[in-house]
């Protein structure tokens, strides 16, 4: 009980005096993360529109791909990329292996199928009267999409929050594809992984208070937006 | 400009039984007209189809302005609007929900401020135009969505059973805001309803639909 209460003390200690390593690795995870995650939005979201909205063949088996691969295993993403990515492999040519690019091509894996499929869930939940109030108003059927997109605005801001969730702690695929090098591809969780096997208890500590507030503040204000989301729309 | 419209015989058929048998109408009039019939004789059905809503098997709808037919494009979409029984309100305030045809249309922020104002003084909605509409009572609720309609300037307004989900109160209120519309604003309301009296109350002209076919009393 003590050793734990001491961890913390060091770690909170550490936090205070903000070193520039510790600085780097959180950067450098908010960057990998937050790059990731901007990436399967800006694929995700159009691709679960489409599903929304159009008819197609193949549908049904692509949203049951997607919610299969929501949960995907990190490690098997981090195999599958490490085999592409290595030298030997396919993609070895562009010597991407254990460089941050890798890093936010797995998280993007990871990430992608959540924004997509809860996106998607968010849009086909809309009540189907909003559709007709749009076009009894004289709205394209551009504008319509729009209108529904907008209307299930909360349940995306859910995926995108759920899919930086996963990112942020995610481990396996990472540390394959990245390899933990520190000051290039060393982030939060790959250095309390590797700091708890040290027995570096105070880092990881510190790390891992830092990483929960990082999650707690983006709820927080996402929860903040989403209340004064109305009242700013004036 | 008038907008008249004429439909001539217009089939629809669901499930394989058939809902409009040939009907034929002139709406070449301003004024209200009343749609009545019973429940499922087809009212709603003729409404979406008027408004461009919903496709039809066989016959013609045509919308003539100054002698000329109009083709069924966005711009005539937006000369005409359907308030159905259940409005369907977006998640934002009164205000955004009035708005919401105006922004379609590309206004500018000083015009729309000005119309939405005098929409929602129009049906006494002034007084919760910051409130979010999802909030607003079902009376409240129908009237908002008459506003949304009104704030447009619509040359045909089609309403289908505005009064079905509302008291007394309410009914009486969405019965003078129409009344208004009429003198106030010469437009063309075609209404749905299953209820005589408010048809006797409203109607400039009584249509009655029954075995899928208009007759005009």
């Amino acid at each position: 009980m003590t050793s734990i209460i001491q961890g913390f003390s060091k770690a909170f200690s550490l936090i205070l005096h903000l070193d520039a390593e510790l600085l780097g690795i959180i950067v450098l995870s908010v960057k990998v993360s937050g790059t990731a995650l901007f990436v399967a939005t800006l694929l995700g979201l159009p691709l679960s529109a489409l599903l929304g909205f159009k008819k197609f063949p193949l549908k049904g088996l692509i949203i049951s791909i997607l919610n299969t691969f929501m949960g995907l295993p990190p490690v098997v993403v981090g195999l599958f990329l490490y085999l592409l990515l290595s030298r030997s492999g396919p993609l070895g040519f562009m010597a991407l292996l254990y460089t941050t690019t890798a890093m936010i091509t797995a998280q993007s894996i990871l990430a992608f199928p959540i924004v997509t499929s809860l996106s998607h869930a968010a849009i086909i939940s809309v009540d189907p009267l909003i559709k007709q109030a749009s076009m009894t108003l004289g709205a394209t059927p551009f504008q319509v999409s729009l209108t529904i997109v907008r209307e299930a605005r909360y349940g995306i801001m859910s995926a995108v929050i759920a899919a930086f969730g996963r990112v942020m702690a995610e481990v396996g695929a990472i540390l394959i594809v990245g390899g933990n090098i520190a000051g290039f591809t060393r982030v939060m969780t790959t250095t309390i992984a590797l700091e708890t096997d040290k027995g570096n208890f105070e880092l990881a500590l510190a790390l891992g208070i830092i990483l929960l507030s990082i999650s707690l503040l983006i709820n927080l204000v996402l929860h903040f937006v989403q209340k004064r989301g109305m009242a700013k729309e004036r | 400009m008038s907008l008249f419209l004429k439909v001539s015989d217009l089939w629809k058929v669901y499930n394989g039984s058939p809902v409009l048998q040939g009907v034929s109408f002139s709406f070449d009039e301003c004024g209200i007209y009343v749609l009545m019939g019973d429940n499922g004789t087809g009212k709603s059905t003729f409404l979406r189809i008027c408004a461009l809503l919903d496709h039809y098997d066989r016959g013609e709808v045509n919308y003539i302005s100054n002698g000329q037919l109009l083709p069924h494009d966005i711009e005539l979409r937006r000369m005409v609007t359907l308030v159905l029984p259940k409005i369907g309100v977006f998640d934002t305030t009164v205000f955004n929900n009035v708005a919401y045809g105006l922004r379609l249309r590309g206004l500018q922020r000083e015009e729309i401020c000005n119309r939405v104002n005098s929409a929602i003084d129009f049906v006494g909605l002034r007084h919760k135009s910051k409130q979010a509409a999802l909030t607003l009572s079902s009376g409240e609720t129908q009237r908002l969505g008459i506003a949304r309609a009104l704030v447009i300037n619509p040359q045909m307004l089609f309403l289908d059973e505005p009064s079905a989900f509302v008291d007394v109160k309410n009914r009486e209120i969405i019965e003078e805001i129409i009344l208004r519309l009429k003198k106030e604003r010469k437009s063309t309301v075609i209404l749905a309803t299953h209820d005589m009296r408010q048809a006797e109350r409203l109607a400039d002209r009584l249509l009655i639909l029954m075995q899928g076919r208009i007759t005009a009393r």
